[in-house]
Order: C-alpha cells, then structure tokens, then sequence
C-alpha cells in the first residue's frame, strides 16, 4: 500500500531494496550537494544559500546549548543531521513520484535506536558506571521498585519516537491516496498543507525529544 | 468469515474512541495556551512553541491507535490461520 507511481521504482526493483532504502540515498545525496555548496562558497558577509542556512543552524545550536547544557555543544552535529534528515524526508512526501523514507518503519526505528544508543553511551562516557546509579531513584531502598520503572520508560522512549513519526507520514499517505480516490480535482489540497505543517512540527518534536534525552543522560542525578 | 466483520468493527471503534480521547486532550492545551496569551502577550512565541510540542505529545497516542488499527486491517497476523480454518471447515 505504497505510492502508485515512484519514479526510482524500476532502479529499486534492479537492485532488490525496498524503496524506502533507495529514495533514503537519494535524501543523503541532496543534503550533500546542498551542504557542499554552502561550503563552498562562505563569505563573512553572508548571500544566497549560506544566507538561507545560517538562521537554521543558529536557532538549532541555540536550542542544543539551551535544553543539554554546556556539555551537550558536542552534540549538535548528531542533532542537526537528524533535524535536516527528518525535514526533507518529510517534505518530499508532497512531491508527486516520490516516496518519504520515514514514512516506512525502518528508517524511523534506526534513527530512534541511533538516539536511544547515543543516550546510554553519553551517559556511561560522562558518569562512568555510576550511570547506572540514575536508575536507582533517589533513595537506595527503593531501587527493586523504581529500576522496572525506568527500565520500561527508557524502552518506551524508541518505540514511541519511532511509532510517532511512522504513524504521522504513514496516515497521511493514506489519507491522501484515499482523497486521490475519491476526488483527485481540488480536494487533496488542504491535506497537502497540513502535510507541510506536519513535517516540520514532527521534525521539531523528534529534534527536542532527541535533545532531552541525552540532556537526561547528562545532567547530574536526583 | 465473521473474523473480518469484527476486525473492521474493532478498528473502527477504535479509532473513534482514541480520536474522542485526543481531540479533548488537546482542546484543554490549546484552552490552556490561548489563556495564557491573553493574559501576557508578549510571551507568545515562547507559549505557541510550548503548545506546539505539547499538541504532537497528545496527538501521539491516537497516531498508536492508528497504528493498531492499520494493522488489524492490513498487516492481520490471524488472516492465515483463520483462512485455513475457514476452507479446512468447509
């Protein structure tokens, strides 16, 4: 029940991967160009595309260095390649012949599993094994209570990442298709907007959940 | 064959029970963000962003009960077994 029509839809079948590996390169591949053509012209006073990024990254770092702290700046590549992966897989949803990668469940379960890692590996890396102390709660005693607790809590953390962004790109393919079916003259067009609205608050919210939660591996504990 | 009724029934009521749920839970944040704007306008940006997150926070669980539903209908892992009971039967 995907796009009936993906233009990359013959080299997918050549190559036997599905289409959401093969329109994932493609997004890598478009982030690349773009990012070596800012690089490649930076000026100090800045035009054209440097111009449009450089408000992007600042609010970006802004909101790393607010929400994880002095010690989270090292981060922020892993967040903003996550932000602008996640932003223009969702956007080229609305292009007619191509395919979002996050709207299938593999791409969003790796980038989840790849925050859920990051979180316990900043965290033994900044603690030592006395991480392992935060999940502990705060009173000793009432550890064989509290340690399930978080121990569900911290595997709920990827599925309901995952689950979040699959079920948004996923529900509105299949809300568009089915308005396509219905009455493909006019009707789809609000549903497109909303797809725009959608992709960047569920880019936003991935982004800031990815932050608080290394932000939770950081800090110090109760 | 009755399988198949009672999965579209469950879905449906599903998704209409988790969209009841939702649909109240957001009301009350937006509720809770406009109040709050007009009370101190100059802290919008910071009240809208906060509503944002909060909003997709919500909006997260009756996109699980989509999920649940989109599998029931297309991704059943009983479909198999109850076709083969189904022709085993007749």
């Amino acid at each position: 029940m995907i796009h009936p029509f993906l233009f990359l839809k013959s080299l997918a079948e050549q190559l036997h991967i599905g289409e959401h590996v093969l329109y994932t390169w493609l997004v890598m591949l478009l982030l690349i160009i773009v990012a070596c053509m800012v690089k490649s012209s930076i000026k100090t006073i800045p035009s054209g595309l440097q111009n449009f990024f450089e408000p992007i990254v600042a609010s970006i770092e802004g909101m790393v260095e607010e929400n994880m702290g002095p010690h989270g700046k090292a981060y922020f590549p892993l967040i903003a390649a996550i932000a602008f992966f996640i932003l223009t897989s969702n956007l080229i949803a609305l292009i007619p012949g191509f395919y979002p990668p996050t709207a299938n469940l593999n791409t969003n379960a790796a980038i989840a599993l790849t925050v859920f890692a990051m979180t316990h590996i900043i965290g033994v890396k900044e603690h030592g094994l006395a991480y392992f102390k935060h999940f502990c709660g705060p009173v000793i005693w009432l550890a064989p209570l509290i340690v399930p607790i978080e121990i569900i809590g911290h595997l709920a953390r990827p599925l309901s990442l995952t689950l979040r962004l699959f079920g948004n790109m996923y529900g509105h393919e299949i809300v568009l298709m089915i308005f396509f079916t219905l009455v493909p003259f006019l009707v789809p067009l609000p549903m497109m907007l909303m797809g725009v609205m959608v992709a960047f608050i569920q880019t936003f919210v991935f982004m800031l959940l990815a932050m608080i939660y290394i932000a939770g591996a950081l800090e110090e504990a109760h | 064959m009755q399988f198949f009724a009672w999965c579209m029934i469950a879905a449906g009521f599903g998704m209409a029970i988790g969209s009841f749920g939702t649909g109240l839970g957001q009301g009350l944040a937006v509720k809770s963000a406009v109040e709050g704007v007009a009370r101190n306008p100059g802290a919008s940006g910071k009240i809208m962003t906060i509503m944002l997150i909060g909003l997709a926070m919500i909006e997260s669980l009756a996109i699980y009960v989509f999920v649940v539903a989109m599998i029931i209908l297309f991704a059943n892992p009983f479909t198999a077994q109850v076709m083969q009971l189904a022709a085993a039967g007749r």
